[in-house]
């Protein structure tokens, strides 16, 4: 269900008062179930693919950990009796076992999400692919619906799972508990990926009403909400405009799109996240941050650390560093160096780990060529400043860079630009579109049309941009605030009547300002012949 | 804990004050402009006694005037009529009439039942805005409303108007607390001319038959009125387009026949009632302009005394009351418009 | 230990082993550091790190890195 629609709302709400209303040993109870009749009111088959999902997750963690369990047993009961030799030959048998069922259980989620998912990018790469050949039949593309969020509790599930394989958590023994993890209403839209040692500590227990944490959650609700209505659905129609006449917009307009959608993207993504964590705050249950004003990093590196942090640390812990230290990927390692010598062989396990990354990153973003593009371009980004690394060195030391005021905002305006323009990928299916939209940018002189109205005519008015301007420096304000304490906290210690009439404010302007609902138009209202 | 609690009350009390005066000024007020917004919410503040109810579209508020009836029959009624009404709206538009009053009869105006599903978002919020709140309402958006339609913005129009603070004027402050009233008892007054000249050719239909969703709630219509003892009469104003079909009428006949309800067509009958198309009409022939619906006020004035009964109050003190000043400042808003109107453009 | 402390510096130079306890947390040590070190490991005490042992606590400190790999040494 969406966050802007009116019957999420309104469930929220209920759920919120009904929440706080049953004992508090039934409150996760009535989480799952409010949870599941959210999920259900999507279609039923969501609910089937997700309960697949879940059961296929508990019952293989439920197996590992039980192997583990009687491994540790095993182990003290015979802790005299067995030399090292022993001791790893049984240690290795009870890995096999939970092995099997590790790969049991990944096999179904990644399999169900990848069909789910990319099904249909798998039919269009064969179609197109084979389209040559002769007596070719174009494979009809599937109906699936797609549960809200499966990218979502999908790796979330599979974390929990590695996290329970490698030892670091106990299996979750209560299906419903479980249930209620993977499927936590609040994260279903638009994330954030938790991890189960996080969400579990504050998941299950009861929350006791407190007028605080409540109010803190419905403010963060409402500023996501100011984040999502009044700033990036308003600026997505100016973007939409351009985005779909790629040949009508060109020049600076792709420098305006790039803005549109850096600051669109931005907003709709924090927002929801802001949504997320407040529903969740205003229920007792701490959910983990996932950003941390990602458009004040110094360099991409900083920018990933720093931008949907719960997906990149996924990707971090459970891709990467398992890829890295495979027997297949020191063996690449060793060969690679033998080859090429320890310098340049060195690197090639690691940027081949990198680059596979980074495709999963991308393709995880959406299901098309495009996006995987714009991942191995992050990528190349990231590698190549890397390498460069020794030149900032030399730099840094014979001009004194580090010393001057301006550099750090140059290295912030830098990420920014580079994230933008990278971004753009994601906005056109067809790769080249953004690549000769960008060097359009240089050699086609059209800056006339920032301020010769050519801005008016992109759907949005002068009262628009004046809102989203102002949106924006708010939006900017409260992320320089924020850097010494939440600005909640800071507004909490004003006078009353003061902040109440702050946040009825804020309140009016989402409720007024908001691209939500049937814009009003007179037009519509002139009578005409009936 | 005492004190917070009074602090809280009073907060809601005050957050609830600003967003219900937000709504209102935010609200179209239909006086000036699209007077056709205004008409349905007019009716509460009528006295309610009324012996006839006109049930229907634009043609009916524009063919019947009941100052007329009341002055020369002493016909108590009223119009609820609205643009592009609806089926099921005229249908919720009784039973909201109902609650508050239960006429002799009812006349229906047969035009809607070309509509079998929600048409226009405008017009379903000109019938249903004004309408009070009561479970006819909400049955009636819930039948009405389009796909991109939410019930939340009809409990709460401050979610379907909040962009109008770029058009607000005047207007929204002038009648933020009051309004004027548009219509004579529902009755749309309009006295330019402007003659019948051309007649579009009917476009050829794939399928004659009204739908099932319509003949339902005629069905309904019938039936409510029977179980409350109300005659239905059906009307057909002389409307020369949108064109009413051959195929249309015998629908409507054999409803009609079947279950023994007057049926008065006034294509057929207009030259009977004296209809002259280069006079009667203000948008050449859509609809009926002052001139036209007298005449047909008084074809049908006359029928509903001499056919179906319906009580003279003429002289009954009550009605001689409430109608008195109405009908004299009907006949001095009639001499203000003629003298100083142009033709209808 | 001294042989980690070379794969140590030789990676960065600028930092102070000897001391310094938030190598990760710190973000002084990114992800690709953290795989050079291991495969540097791997080679010089030919022990392999398991993905589950690369978590902040095994390597914020010299110390730490040092007890893990003893630790891995003797296949506990």
């Amino acid at each position: 269900m969406n966050f802007t629609s009116y019957e999420f709302i309104l469930l929220t709400g209920l759920i919120l008062v009904v929440y706080y209303c049953v004992p508090k040993r039934f409150q996760w109870m009535f989480l799952l179930a409010a949870s599941y009749g959210m999920y259900a009111s999507a279609g039923w088959m969501c609910l089937v693919y997700i309960s697949i999902t879940t059961f296929s997750t508990y019952l293989a963690a439920v197996k590992i950990s039980k192997l583990s369990g009687q491994k540790a047993d095993y182990l003290k009961e015979h802790r005299n009796g067995m030399d090292k030799e022993a001791r790893k030959a049984y240690k290795d048998s009870i890995k096999r076992k939970q092995k099997v069922w590790l790969w049991i259980a990944l096999a179904v989620d990644i399999g169900l999400f990848v069909v789910l998912k990319y099904s249909n990018f798998f039919i269009g790469n064969i179609n197109a692919l084979c389209s040559g050949l002769e007596q070719w039949k174009i494979i009809p593309y599937t109906e699936f619906l797609v549960p809200l969020g499966i990218s979502f509790y999908t790796f979330q599930s599979m974390g929990y799972l590695l996290d329970v394989y490698n030892e670091k958590e106990n299996a979750q023994k209560n299906y419903a508990k479980l249930a209620l993890f993977v499927g936590f209403f609040p994260q279903l839209s638009q994330g954030p990926i938790s991890r189960y040692e996080d969400l579990s500590r504050s998941l299950y227990c009861g929350h006791e009403w407190n007028a605080e944490t409540v109010c803190f959650g419905l403010q963060r609700i409402l500023w996501g909400y100011f984040k999502k209505l009044v700033i990036a659905d308003r600026i997505s129609i100016g973007l939409k405009t351009i985005l779909a006449a790629p040949e009508q917009y060109q020049g600076i307009y792709f420098g305006v799109a790039m803005i549109f959608y850096a600051v669109q993207l931005y907003a709709d993504f924090t927002g929801g996240i802001d949504i997320a964590v407040g529903i969740a705050q205003a229920m007792g249950i701490t959910l983990k941050e996932n950003f941390m004003r990602p458009f004040f990093s110094k360099s991409i590196k900083e920018y990933w650390n720093r931008w949907h942090i719960s997906m990149g640390s996924w990707f971090k812990d459970y891709l990467f560093y398992p890829l890295s230290v495979s027997k297949t990927m020191l063996r690449i390692s060793k060969k690679s160096r033998k080859l090429l010598g320890e310098e340049a062989g060195k690197r090639v396990p690691v940027y081949l780990t990198t680059s596979i990354v980074w495709f999963c990153t991308g393709i995880w973003h959406g299901a098309s060529w495009n996006f995987v593009v714009w991942g191995l371009a992050n990528c190349a980004v990231l590698l190549v400043s890397r390498e460069l690394t020794p030149v900032y060195r030399w730099c840094h030391q014979h001009f004194s860079l580090e010393k001057k005021k301006w550099y750090p905002v140059f290295c912030v305006c830098r990420t920014v630009v580079l994230m933008s323009a990278l971004r753009m990928f994601d906005c056109y299916r067809d790769v080249r579109i953004p690549v000769r939209l960008f060097f359009g940018m240089f050699t086609e002189n059209n800056f006339s049309e920032l301020w010769n109205g050519g801005l008016l005519r992109l759907g949005l008015s002068m009262a628009d941009y004046i809102i989203l301007l102002c949106g924006a420096v708010l939006m900017l304000s409260v992320s320089l605030v924020q850097r010494k304490q939440p600005v909640r906290k800071t507004v909490s210690e004003l006078p009353y009547p003061v902040r109440t009439a702050l946040w009825l404010l804020l309140f009016t302007a989402v409720l007024l300002l908001g691209a939500y609902g049937q814009g009003y138009e007179e037009s519509q209202f002139i009578y005409n012949q009936f | 804990m005492k004190k917070k609690g009074v602090r809280l009350v009073l907060t809601m009390l005050v957050a609830v004050l600003v967003l219900w005066f937000l709504q209102r000024l935010l609200m179209p007020k239909y006086m000036s402009g699209i007077p056709e917004g205004a008409m349905i919410a007019e009716y509460y503040d009528s006295e309610k006694i009324h012996d006839v109810i006109f049930l229907g579209d634009c043609e009916v508020y524009e063919a019947f005037s009941p100052c007329y009836l009341g002055e020369r029959y002493g016909i108590s009624s009223y119009v609820r009529g609205s643009a592009q009404q609806l089926i099921w709206q005229s249908y919720y538009l009784l039973e909201d009439t109902l609650r508050y009053e239960t006429p002799e009869a009812v006349v229906f105006n047969i035009m809607s039942l070309m509509h079998g599903e929600p048409q226009n978002e405008a017009y379903n919020r000109m019938t249903l805005d004004g309408m009070r709140w009561s479970a006819s309402k909400w049955k009636a958006v819930q039948a009405s409303m389009l796909e991109e339609e939410s019930v939340w913005e009809y409990v709460f129009p401050l979610l379907r108007y909040h962009t109008r603070w770029q058009e607000l004027g005047a207007e929204d402050v002038k009648y933020l607390f009051s309004r004027d009233k548009v219509t004579w008892e529902g009755y749309l007054l309009r006295v330019e001319t402007k003659p019948v000249t051309v007649i579009p050719e009917p476009i050829e239909l794939p399928d004659y038959t009204f739908s099932g969703y319509a003949m339902e709630y005629l069905e309904k219509l019938r039936v409510l009125c029977e179980k409350k003892g109300i005659e239905l009469i059906f009307v057909k104003a002389p409307s020369l387009y949108p064109h009413w079909y051959e195929e249309w009428e015998q629908q409507v006949d054999a409803y009609a026949a079947e279950h023994g309800i007057a049926y008065y067509n006034f294509l057929e009958l207009a030259e009977e009632a004296g209809i002259d198309y280069r006079t009667d009409t203000y948008d050449g022939g859509l609809h009926m302009n002052l001139s036209g619906a007298e005449k047909l006020s008084d074809y049908l004035g006359k029928k509903l005394v001499e056919v179906h009964g319906i009580p003279v109050r003429t002289g009954e003190e009550t009605y001689q009351n409430v109608w008195e000043p109405k009908v004299k400042l009907y006949h001095e808003e009639i001499e203000k418009k003629k003298s100083g109107v142009p033709e209808y453009e | 230990m001294e042989e980690l402390m070379e794969i140590l510096s030789e990676l960065h130079p600028e930092v102070d082993f000897e001391q310094e306890e938030r190598l990760v947390d710190g973000e002084i040590l990114d992800s690709f550091d953290i795989i050079t070190i291991i495969s540097e490991i791997a080679d010089t005490f030919d022990v392999v790190v398991p993905a589950r042992e690369i978590v902040p606590e095994n390597f914020n400190s010299a110390g730490s890195l040092w007890k893990m790999i003893q630790r891995l040494e003797d296949g506990e």
